[in-house]
């Protein structure tokens, strides 16, 4: 694997997370508990989409196919798209929704702090601009935590089954594989373990001023980073890429 | 005389009062004594207003997941989000008559207010996006520039704010369509039938004309309206037939044509029965979209539950420390 | 408290500039103090108009009766001297 290769794929992997999950909180638009918490859902979904575009369009600098960031959002493959498999789960109710957030805020904002010391200087730049806006998605998040924890019995109640649910899809986002370590000994990819760490103690903190426990499993899923995914990534590509798929040749 | 007489005579002495500050042309503020029924009409106005925006976001929304680019779905998602904003404003300026937004809902969901009729036709296709934009937020942005005069202060500086904000919008919109009439012969046909669908509908957004509509009276008087339907339904028909044309898309009324000497087009008759049967509850839109909102408001309880629970634990705990 | 509640009512009051005035944008709803912060971001800064925010729960707030207006705002009218155009500088005097 070439330098060129491994950063096309890390680029990928990062854009695609960002993709995904503004997919799903756009997905809310009209659907929130409350109209001020549908334009914050909104608010992040934009901030997630404009990630995209950076890294998508730095993807396809790297590849030098002369694409862009829309020939890579809409004509890939189910096979071909790097996200892990937490972004692409369905949004479930609010407390899942928020719960998903949660864990990605928090994991993003320790992985761009450490991002922006890439010797990239476009990924540290895209580094220092996204730090500030999940800086603010994990601030929110973890509000939401803290009040649905300590709220109403049900309201408990669904944030700890979605806890429940998700756990197993956070492993995947720590883990590394010979792309992020011929990268990491270049000193343009994150290095992993004290992301993992920093954010465990983070989770954990949360979770226990909420009332909140860790579930005791002992396997994670994993696939998506290698683009094998769940069903459901399939179904969001069929939505999202029917009109560029179905009138090839038009520009919207 | 007896207490009946001098009640009639303190409000006579008020209405006499509030009327010579809108002929001043003096804002009104909250606090300030008003007319029950001027009170009444703004809040059925504010709310219809505010409902709007916020059922609105459905028919764009039905197309945020099917974008067809990055950049179109970051322009829609944002254009709805506004719409979504303009919403929340307009409850805040209805709130300041002491009327709350559970209450405002609770008529929604009852029928006992309305909203645009326009939300209740379905969007089709990607153009439907560029024709909503275009019309439909052509035809809401003739009337809110209108409103930014009008007599109630927290609707008039609602209104500056939307109207600031919503200027994007109809560009969108026409940049949509002008790029489809620049494209394939799909895109074209597409546009077309898009326009077709939504001109007559956007034409009725105004209301019944001014000889039959039922509300403007007191309104004009008052000024929370400043233009009557049928100026302000010119206004847009002028204005959007020279875009259509630039174009290449053709407006559906064959009676279409410019009229010199009043300077202004005239226009085929409106299908009034289409607007009644709509407004009467049978569009093909009316049951999906309150469905929405009433399901949409159900499954939220239980988080706004939760968010005034936790708080009430936060104040309990403070006092015991 | 009510069956379903919409969340209490803020002000949102804005500053466009560091030095500027607050001003006030509009009200948000919210049951706490720092939801009240973020949907006032949410709702008034889609546009990067501000640069701090101020929310205070809208029943805080007191507001003076339009019917006092002549007692609270007319006995300022005639009070000329308080503003500078009052004084009638010496010829030559530069102003500080």
């Amino acid at each position: 694997m070439t330098t060129e290769q491994a950063l096309y794929k890390y680029c990928l992997r990062l854009g695609d997370n960002a993709l995904i999950q503004s997919y799903r909180l756009s997905e809310w638009c009209s659907n929130a508990p409350i109209l001020e918490e549908d334009l914050a859902l909104t608010n992040f979904a934009l901030d997630m989409i404009g990630r995209a575009q950076l890294l998508l369009t730095y993807a396809a600098a790297v590849e030098g196919m002369g694409k862009t960031d829309d020939d890579l959002a809409y004509r890939r493959g189910e096979r071909q798209f790097m996200n892990t498999l937490i972004t692409e789960l369905p949004n479930g109710d609010f407390a899942y929704t928020m719960t998903r957030l949660f864990f990605t805020s928090v994991y993003e904002y320790y992985y761009f702090t450490e991002l922006q010391n890439s010797a990239d200087d476009t990924l540290k730049a895209i580094a220092a601009k996204t730090l500030k806006e999940v800086k603010y998605h994990k601030a929110h998040a973890t509000d939401w935590m803290l009040r649905l924890g300590g709220g109403t019995e049900e309201s408990n109640k669904r944030a700890q089954t979605a806890i429940n649910a998700l756990w197993i899809y956070t492993g995947e986002l720590f883990e590394t594989d010979r792309t992020e370590a011929l990268l990491q000994d270049m000193n343009i990819a994150v290095d992993m373990p004290p992301v993992k760490a920093k954010w465990n103690t983070y989770v954990q903190e949360v979770l226990l001023e909420a009332g909140l426990s860790v579930p005791a499993v002992d396997y994670m899923q994993t696939g998506g980073r290698n683009g094998v995914h769940t069903e459901n990534l399939g179904h969001i590509l069929s939505e999202m890429q029917y009109l560029q798929r179905a009138y090839p040749d038009a520009t919207w | 005389m007896d207490v009946l007489e001098k009640t009639d005579s303190i409000q006579a002495e008020m209405l006499r009062h509030f009327e010579e500050k809108i002929e001043r042309g003096d804002a009104i503020e909250p606090r300030d004594k008003m007319p029950d029924a001027y009170r009444k009409h703004l809040i059925r106005q504010m709310s219809q207003h505010a409902h709007s925006e916020v059922i609105g976001m459905q028919p764009e929304g039905n197309w945020i997941t099917r974008a067809p680019s990055l950049r179109a779905k970051q322009i829609l998602l944002a254009k709805i989000q506004d719409e979504g904003g303009h919403g929340l404003y307009l409850y805040s300026a209805a709130e300041t008559l002491g009327v709350s937004r559970e209450e405002l809902i609770g008529q929604l969901h009852s029928g006992k207010a309305k909203y645009s009729n326009i939300f209740n036709y379905p969007a089709l296709t990607w153009a439907d996006i560029g024709a909503i934009g275009w019309l439909v937020d052509g035809a809401a942005i003739v009337n809110q520039v209108s409103l930014q005069r009008t007599s109630y202060g927290p609707y008039s500086r609602a209104m500056v704010r939307i109207c600031k904000e919503e200027s994007f919008h109809q560009r969108q919109g026409y940049e949509i369509m002008s790029k489809m009439m620049q494209g394939t012969k799909d895109q074209q046909e597409m546009a077309q039938d898009a326009m077709n669908r939504w001109w007559w509908p956007s034409l009725m957004m105004f209301g019944p004309h001014d000889s039959e509509s039922p509300h403007t009276g007191d309104a004009v008087k008052w000024k929370i309206k400043r233009h009557s339907n049928d100026e302000l339904r010119q206004k847009f028909i002028d204005k959007t037939v020279q875009q259509a044309e630039v174009i290449g898309l053709t407006i559906p009324d064959a009676e279409l044509k410019w009229n010199e000497a009043k300077g202004h087009y005239d226009h085929g008759p409106i299908d009034w029965n289409e607007f009644y049967r709509v407004i009467g509850g049978n569009g093909p839109c009316n049951r999906q979209r309150m469905e929405h909102h009433k399901r949409v408001h159900a499954e939220g309880a239980w988080v706004r539950e939760a968010a005034e629970a936790y708080r009430l634990r936060k104040e309990k705990e403070l006092l015991h420390l | 408290m009510a069956t379903d509640s919409q969340l209490a009512i803020w002000e949102v009051f804005m500053q466009a500039k560091p030095g500027a005035n607050y001003i006030h944008a509009g009200s948000v709803h919210a049951s706490d103090k720092k939801m009240a912060l973020q949907n006032a971001r949410d709702t008034y800064t889609r546009r990067g108009e501000g640069t701090s925010i101020w929310v205070v729960p809208s029943d805080a707030i007191v507001a003076s009766n339009p019917d006092d207006n002549d007692m609270l705002f007319d006995p300022a009218n005639d009070k000329v001297y308080r503003h500078p155009t009052f004084y009638v500088m010496p010829e030559g005097a530069k102003a500080i």
